[in-house]
């Protein structure tokens, strides 16, 4: 299931949902949060913009390429948009499987390539005015490492 | 026409959300759109010409040398910060 919403979810509801299939005896979640630094810069809230259309798209798109990859049952995606204040969930993974390999693997292949694939931008604030994300190096080459396994 | 579409800091420099662009011999290329807007003015060539800037044809990311059609929706936008 991908969702793309302006309200917050709830881990514990999200958990009941995917894991009621007795068959899996793996559940593998990730959130993603607000946290308050980045680039050693002070940041007090975030705007999360994105690309209505390509969005779910794109996510549908990294789930289709997760089954290839591994026997799961199992897949939600839900991406926060709009504003979000320090400490507040933006993201959250979670996946579903017989073993724990394959949900773990999943699990951290689906946000590498949702951090660099999916149509999001963060706009971040501080006390000294609100700039832009810049995309990092890092979770390029996090992602490009899925290319060679 | 084509329908252009601008995200984060290219809309925000551009301040515009979208704008249409009527297709000729110029724009049927991303990398030819991409040129048509940059005559606009030096701000908008110097929005463009930035490298890293990435395109959407029908919502998918492409290559510069993409073929564009009439009636096609085209995106301009940075690098991608989610997650």
């Amino acid at each position: 299931m991908i969702r793309v919403q302006t309200a917050d979810f709830s881990v514990p509801e999200e958990y009941q949902l995917i894991s009621q299939d007795n068959g899996d005896g793996a559940v593998v979640t990730f959130v993603g949060k607000v946290r308050d630094f980045n680039d050693g810069s002070a940041v007090t809230d975030l705007t999360l913009e994105h690309y209505p259309g390509m969005t779910e798209a794109v996510l549908h798109q990294i789930e289709a390429e997760a089954r290839e990859r591994w026997p799961l049952n199992q897949v939600t995606i839900i991406h926060r948009v709009g504003r979000m204040a320090l400490g507040e969930q933006i993201v959250f993974i979670g996946v579903t499987s017989a073993h724990r390999k394959a949900a773990f693997a999943a699990c951290e292949f689906l946000i590498d390539f949702l951090k660099t694939k999916a149509p999001f931008w963060k706009l971040e604030a501080g006390k000294e005015g609100a700039s832009w994300v810049e995309a990092r190096d890092s979770d390029e080459q996090a992602a490009n490492v899925w290319h060679k396994k | 026409m084509i329908n252009v579409l601008f995200f984060a800091q290219v809309r925000e420099l551009l301040g515009t959300a979208s704008i249409k662009v009527a297709a000729d011999e110029n724009t049927q290329t991303a990398e030819g759109l991409r040129a048509t807007l940059a005559a606009t003015d030096d701000k908008w060539a110097k929005i463009m010409a930035s490298d890293k800037l990435l395109v959407a044809v029908n919502q998918t990311i492409s290559q510069w040398d993409t073929a564009i059609e009439d009636g096609d929706e085209v995106a301009f936008f940075p690098p991608v910060t989610g997650g």
